[in-house]
């Protein structure tokens, strides 16, 4: 049997959509365990994680392993690396995990693979780079393979797994201990689907305006069930929060739908969207290079156009 | 208090970028080499906190010998001194080895703080401040859009998340990435620039660094590209013009696409 570690993301005791991707992902290449740390696990969690294949459930929920930057959750995985020798370790690929995988690289020797969008046969990845300019077929040469994978890249199948649990007796070192986490300041965000893991994103950028403005990009999200994003020019310009820039030094996404308003379409934001499946461009200049992208665009005033789109969202559902 | 700020050059994102089909690394050759931007940021915080806390701030690149540019960039900018990590044997080090190099040249010159981008433009791996913290066995404050130094010795940080940020302490020495949020990162002065010319920049080698050579280049990675293509551009849709049925008719597409 040859074992694949999974690093469970979760927020408030859900088990995120990336995770049912990345089970989904080592089901093909052997047999899922997933690996969960820090509070919040509960028999719904459990329930969720064997459902798509996780065979065991490895616990490791001290508080300890939590309250300290990314240290400690590398140095867990090490340790179960140690004791199962698993045949590879899939994270997601978000910072804190491509983080947590790099840490472990250097504990284990063994090389690590970030952003990857999909996994064949034989361990070997895809990477999608340059802001989808350029696909590359890349394999681990040393030790384990420990591979960060995208949101939203592989579609999820469930497909039963045991789901036996076993607590891991682990220690944190003390050198793991350096950077202790005193806070967690939580920004309101509302009920709307993480901006990686979303099906549909809307995004706004400087032609929205203003942070009010945002309110009508936040309304049309709501209508699709969709995540909320923004340009650059709309981060900097304190309109809406940094952790929703979509772009180079931003979020990288690959929804099925991209809907972009005011957005000119500059190289650095396509880095982060244009992987997308499908992608709609409102914005009042026909010249603009989001349209050379666009599957279908709409050259106008956003501010008419994004509102009477959400009232017909609304009226067909 | 010693900082040192590691500085990266990135081909500009504006050009295109390519990979040689010899070895199927960066092609540096290609396009302009410019300073990565978020290392920009970093120079600046550094700066920010030798001007508020003394002290000295020592640029460190690892590059190729026209990475010299950069490292004058961050020298105009106020930048002390600077460290160049240049040797043929370091091409087409992975992040493992690139991380090995720079710590080992970190041990060598000492630190009181590493300031670092938290991502590049090309690699885009975002695992390089972890894997230095690791190294160097020092704490890790990565992802800062606010950094503090408290009083002796003791440092905390805003480490931005997807649901806001946490406040994380720790003492010194210890290894800090920042995000673009932190700062706005000064413009050369004509005086800086003068002024950067006549700054030391020390050249180090493999041998120099006491990096391990069996722990960098292309042939000792710990992954390696098996074979790459240029994925096929997008192609432009319909565009319409609003006649105040704009909305309608964007509609009337994601209906089209069972999106409503
Ligand atoms: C190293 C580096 C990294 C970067 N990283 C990122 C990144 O991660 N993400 C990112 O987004 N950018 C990034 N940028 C910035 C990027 O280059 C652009 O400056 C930015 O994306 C522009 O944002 P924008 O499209 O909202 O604004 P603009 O380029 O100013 O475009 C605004 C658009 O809105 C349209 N518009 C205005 N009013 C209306 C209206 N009433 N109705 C309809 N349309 C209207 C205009 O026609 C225009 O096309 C980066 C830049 C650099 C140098
Ligand atoms: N060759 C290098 N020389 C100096 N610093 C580097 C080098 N590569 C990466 N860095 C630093 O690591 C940060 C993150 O890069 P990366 O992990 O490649 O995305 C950069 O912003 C730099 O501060």
């Amino acid at each position: 049997m040859s074992e694949i570690l999974v690093l469970v993301e979760h927020v408030e005791g859900q088990v995120k959509k990336v995770t049912l991707e990345l089970l989904t992902l080592a089901r093909k290449l052997g047999t899922p365990s997933a690996v969960w740390t820090g509070d919040g696990y509960s028999p719904e969690a459990q329930a969720r994680l064997a459902e798509y294949g996780a065979e065991k459930i490895y616990l490791a929920d001290s508080a300890e392993v939590s309250d300290y930057v990314v240290a400690p959750k590398a140095e867990l995985l090490a340790h179960l690396v140690g004791e199962k020798s698993p045949v590879a370790v899939l994270v997601a690929a978000t910072a804190e995990a491509k983080e947590i995988a790099g840490r472990l690289a250097i504990k284990i020797d063994s090389g690590v693979l970030t952003d990857v969008v999909g996994i064949e046969d034989g361990l070997v990845a895809d990477q999608s780079i340059f802001g989808g300019g350029i696909n590359v077929r890349s394999r681990v040469t040393k030790g384990i393979p420990i591979v960060a994978v995208r949101p939203n890249a592989t579609p999820i199948e469930a497909a039963a797994g045991a789901g036996a649990e076993e607590r891991v007796t682990f220690t944190v070192s003390d050198a793991a201990k350096g950077a202790r986490i005193v806070e967690r300041v939580k920004e309101e965000k509302g009920a709307r689907p993480e901006l990686t893991e979303a099906a549909i994103v809307v995004s706004g950028g400087r032609g929205v305006g203003s942070a009010e403005k945002f309110s009508i990009i936040e309304d049309l999200a709501d209508s699709l069930g969709a995540a909320v994003g923004a340009s650059r020019a709309a981060t900097d310009a304190g309109w809406y929060p940094h952790q929703f820039q979509v772009g180079q030094t931003g979020k990288t996404v690959s929804p099925q739908l991209y809907i972009a308003a005011g957005i000119s379409g500059a190289i650095q934001h396509r880095a982060g969207m244009q992987t997308a499946k499908t992608i709609v461009a409102i914005n009042k200049d026909p010249e603009a290079p989001i349209f050379e992208l666009a599957d279908y665009g709409v050259v106008g005033d956003l501010h008419q156009i994004v509102p009477q789109l959400t009232q017909e969202v609304t009226k067909r559902k | 208090m010693n900082i040192v700020v590691c500085v990266k050059q990135v081909p500009d994102t504006a050009t295109e970028r390519k990979l040689k089909s010899d070895d199927n690394t960066l092609d540096r050759d290609a396009a302009d080499g410019v300073i990565n931007e978020l290392c920009e940021y970093a120079v600046e915080e550094a700066l920010r906190l030798k001007e508020a806390h003394g002290g000295e701030v020592t640029v460190l690149t690892m590059g190729p010998a026209k990475a010299s540019d950069t490292i004058r960039k961050a020298l105009a900018m106020g930048a002390d001194k600077a460290v160049h990590l240049v040797d043929d044997a370091l091409h087409g080090s992975d992040a493992l080895g690139t991380s090995h190099a720079l710590a080992q040249t970190l041990k060598k010159i000492g630190f009181d703080l590493v300031v670092l981008g938290s991502e590049s433009t090309d690699a885009r791996t975002g695992v390089l401040a972890a894997m230095l913290a690791e190294r160097l066995g020092v704490p890790q404050l990565t992802f800062a859009n606010r950094v503090e130094i408290a009083g002796k010795g003791s440092i905390s940080i805003q480490r931005v998340t997807d649901y806001g940020y946490d406040r994380v302490e720790a003492s010194l020495p210890a290894v800090v990435s920042v995000v673009e949020k932190i700062n706005e990162p000064r413009y050369p002065s004509f005086k800086g620039i003068m002024a950067a010319k006549k700054k030391p920049v020390e050249k180090l080698g493999v041998a120099d660094a006491e990096i391990d050579a069996s722990q960098v280049g292309l042939a000792n990675s710990w992954s390696e590209v098996a074979d790459f293509a240029v994925a096929p551009p997008r192609v432009a849709g319909t565009v319409v013009k609003d006649e105040g049925d704009g909305g309608v008719k964007a509609a009337d597409f994601l209906a089209s696409k069972k999106f409503v």
